[in-house]
C-alpha cells in the first residue's frame, strides 16, 4: 500500500509497534516455511530474485523478503510505534500512538487479520497439569514435556505442527474439524502454480455467491514441504497421528468430547479438493495442456478409522499439552470508530470500509481469493490506493466513500 | 410445476429458505425456536407423545394438526410391543433430517432427485441400559446410514449432497455432539 500511496504522490506514514516484519520475527514458529513458492510473492516493484524458485521461503527468508520490500518502496515506516486509538475527527481521524499522535484524512488497517489466537471457551476446563499453548506461540517440540499432545484443528498451522510433533517423539492426536484438503503437486505442477495460472486465486468477491462464508474458510491444508510432499491427514496418520473428531467439548472434570463427524468432515474436505482439482482440469484442457502436464488424477480418499474416540480424559496423564491451532481474529481493540458489525467484524466492501476516508489489507478474501496473500497485497494496494486518491480530491464524500469502485479493477 | 427442461423439481421452496435466511441475518432474536412435545405414560413401557405446538420467528405457532407418536418396548423386553421403541424414534429422526437436507441441497444445486432411500442401523450393547456393564454405554456404539439416490447427477455431485446435508443436519449434530439436557420434577 504504501509503494502504491507513494507512486500517486501521497503523502503517507506507515506505523509499526515492532521492527518490520514484526509478526513473522515474534509469531510464528521456528521451521516455518510459507506454504506458495518462491516466485509467487510477486510485490509492485519487487519480487523473487534468488536461484530457488519453486522453492518455499523460510521464516528468515520471509523476514529478509519484507524487510528488503520496505527498503526498495523507501517506505516511511515508524517502527517501534504503537497505535494506541484511531478515532474520528474534524479533518478525518485522529491517531494516538505511544510515540505521539497524528490527524490523517485517510487510514490504511493494515494490521493483519491473525493477532489474536482463537481458543474455545471450553479450554478453561482442561486440568492445569496440561500445558496449553497455541499456534501463535509454539516455536518447536523443545517446548513441550514429553509424553503425548493434543493438537487441535488440522488446516495448515495444526497439519504441520502435529507432523514436526510426532516427528519428535511425542506421540499426537489431531482433532479435526472443517479443513480443506489440498494435494503439493498435481499433474506435475505445484497447486499454487495452478491456482494462479488458471484465475483462482483471482476469484473477485462481488462474485462469489456467499461471500460471507468463503471469508471463514479455513486455510487451505497446505504447507512448504521442501521434497514437495503432501502434508494431509493420511500423510499423518502413517506416521502413527492418531485423528479425533472435532473438540465438541470439555467437562469440568477434564473430560474432552470429541464430535463424532469426524468421517463427515474428511469425506468434505475431499469433495471440496476434487471440486478444485475439476476446475484445475477443465482450465488446463481448454488452455491446451492435457498434452503438457501429466494425466489427471485423484488422491486417494482419507483414511477414518471405523471408530474414532469419542472422549479422552485429559486429567490421566496421557496427553501432557494442548496445542490450539483453531485460528486466528484481528485485533480491532484500538479502532473507536464504528464500523463494526454485530459480531465485531469489520464492515467493509472490498476493502472500503464503512467510514469515510478508511481502508482495510490483507483479510481472508477481502477483495480477491488472494488478498491474505502476499502476492495479492499489490493487486489490492493499487485498486484501494486509487480509491483513496479519489476520495482525497474531494470526488466522493461521505457515504459515496463506501460505493463500489468499478473503475479501481484492474 | 418446474420446467423439466431447465430446473429441477425436488418439491423444496429453496427461494423461501434463502429469503429467510437473509431476513434472519439482520435480527437474530426470530431466528430462537422452541421445539416441543409432551408425553404421557399408558402403561408398562408404552407412552404416547404429541407434537403441536412449537415458538419460533417471535410467536407462537401450530403445526397443522396434532401429531401423536406411541412408543413402547418389544416382547424380547417383555413388553407389548404398542410403538418403536424411543432409540428407533431417534434413528427415525436422524434419517428423516438427512433426507431433508438431501432434498434441499439438491434444489439448491438444480440436481433432479428421482429416488432417495436410505436405510439406518444403529448398534448397541443392551448391557449398558440393563447395568450389566458400566463400560458400556447405554446409546449407541455407533449408527450407519446408507443412502440409495438416484438422481441426475454424477456420483461425486450425489456424495457431496450427502455430505452437505450431514454438515447442516440438526439431528446429525444432536446426535455426534453433546447437548445440554436437564430434567426436572415440577
Amino acid at each position: 500500500m504504501s509503494w502504491w500511496l507513494s507512486r500517486r504522490a501521497i503523502d503517507h506514514v506507515v506505523l509499526e509497534r515492532g521492527e518490520i516484519a514484526h509478526t513473522w520475527r515474534t509469531e510464528r514458529w521456528d521451521s516455518l516455511r510459507l506454504l506458495t513458492p518462491n516466485w509467487q510473492s510477486r510485490l509492485p516493484g519487487y519480487q523473487y530474485s534468488g536461484d530457488d524458485p519453486d522453492g518455499y521461503r523460510t521464516l528468515a527468508e520471509v523476514i529478509a523478503f519484507i524487510s528488503g520490500y520496505a527498503k526498495v518502496a523507501a517506505a516511511p515506516v515508524r517502527t517501534h510505534t504503537t497505535v494506541t486509538s484511531v478515532r474520528g475527527s474534524d479533518a478525518g481521524y485522529l491517531v494516538h500512538t505511544d510515540q505521539g499522535d497524528w490527524r490523517c484524512r485517510a487510514v490504511v488497517l493494515a494490521s493483519g487479520a491473525c493477532n489474536i489466537a482463537d481458543v474455545p471457551a471450553f479450554a478453561g476446563c482442561v486440568p492445569p497439569a496440561v500445558m496449553q499453548i497455541t499456534a501463535q506461540d509454539y516455536r518447536n517440540p523443545d517446548q513441550l514435556a514429553d509424553g503425548g499432545v493434543l493438537v487441535v484443528g488440522a488446516s495448515s498451522s495444526g497439519t504441520q505442527i502435529a507432523y514436526e510433533v510426532h516427528r519428535s517423539g511425542r506421540p499426537v492426536t489431531l482433532s479435526v474439524g472443517e479443513h480443506i484438503r489440498a494435494p503439493r503437486m498435481y499433474r506435475g505442477k505445484d497447486l499454487e502454480w495452478w491456482m494462479d495460472a488458471a484465475g483462482v486465486l483471482d476469484d473477485r468477491y462481488d462474485e462469489i455467491e456467499d461471500i460471507a462464508r468463503a471469508r471463514r474458510v479455513p486455510s487451505l491444508q497446505l504447507a512448504g514441504t521442501p521434497d514437495r510432499s503432501t502434508l494431509d491427514l493420511n500423510a499423518l496418520t502413517k506416521i502413527g497421528v492418531k485423528l479425533v473428531g472435532r473438540v465438541a467439548g470439555i467437562s469440568a472434570a477434564g473430560k474432552a468430547q470429541f464430535s463424532g463427524s469426524l468421517r463427515n468432515m474428511c469425506a468434505l474436505s475431499d469433495l471440496k479438493m476434487a471440486r478444485l482439482l475439476d476446475r484445475i482440469d477443465d482450465w488446463a484442457r481448454n488452455a491446451g495442456l492435457d498434452d503438457v502436464v501429466g494425466p489427471p488424477y485423484r488422491l486417494p480418499p482419507t483414511r477414518v478409522e471405523p471408530a474414532p474416540p469419542l472422549d479422552m480424559n485429559l486429567a490421566s496423564g496421557e496427553i501432557k499439552t494442548i496445542i490450539w491451532a483453531t485460528g486466528f481474529r484481528p485485533d480491532y481493540s484500538w479502532l473507536d470508530v464504528p464500523v463494526f458489525d454485530r459480531k465485531g467484524r469489520i464492515r467493509h466492501d472490498g476493502g472500503v470500509v464503512a467510514s469515510p476516508g478508511m481502508y482495510l489489507m490483507g483479510s481472508q478474501f477481502m477483495r480477491r481469493r488472494k488478498s491474505a496473500l502476499i502476492d495479492g497485497a499489490g493487486d489490492d494496494a493499487r485498486d484501494l490506493s486509487g480509491h483513496l486518491a479519489s476520495y482525497l480530491d474531494g470526488r466522493m464524500a461521505g457515504e459515496n466513500a463506501a460505493a463500489k469502485i468499478e473503475s479501481h479493477w484492474a | 410445476m418446474a420446467d423439466a427442461v431447465s430446473a429441477a423439481d425436488n418439491g423444496v421452496n429453496v427461494a423461501a429458505l434463502i429469503a429467510a435466511r437473509e431476513a434472519l441475518t439482520d435480527a437474530p432474536a426470530a431466528a430462537q425456536f422452541k421445539w416441543r412435545a409432551a408425553c404421557e405414560w399408558k402403561n408398562g413401557t408404552h407412552s404416547q407423545s404429541t407434537v403441536e405446538s412449537y415458538y419460533g420467528l417471535g410467536q407462537e405457532q401450530r403445526h397443522k394438526r396434532t401429531f401423536a407418536f406411541d412408543a413402547d418396548h418389544p416382547a424380547v423386553f417383555a413388553s407389548e410391543d404398542k410403538g418403536a421403541t424411543p432409540v428407533e424414534y431417534v434413528l427415525v429422526g436422524l434419517a428423516s433430517c438427512l433426507t431433508a437436507g438431501i432434498a434441499a441441497v439438491a434444489q439448491h444445486r438444480n440436481i433432479q432427485l428421482r429416488s432417495v432411500k436410505a436405510t439406518i442401523e444403529g448398534d448397541m450393547d443392551i448391557q449398558g441400559i440393563l447395568g450389566v456393564d458400566e463400560e458400556v454405554r447405554n446409546g449407541f456404539s455407533g449408527i450407519k446410514v446408507t443412502y440409495t439416490i438416484d438422481a441426475d447427477a454424477k456420483r461425486e455431485d450425489i456424495e457431496a449432497l450427502v455430505a452437505q446435508s450431514q454438515k447442516r443436519s440438526a439431528v446429525y449434530d444432536i446426535v455426534t455432539n453433546p447437548t445440554n439436557v436437564t430434567v426436572v420434577v415440577d
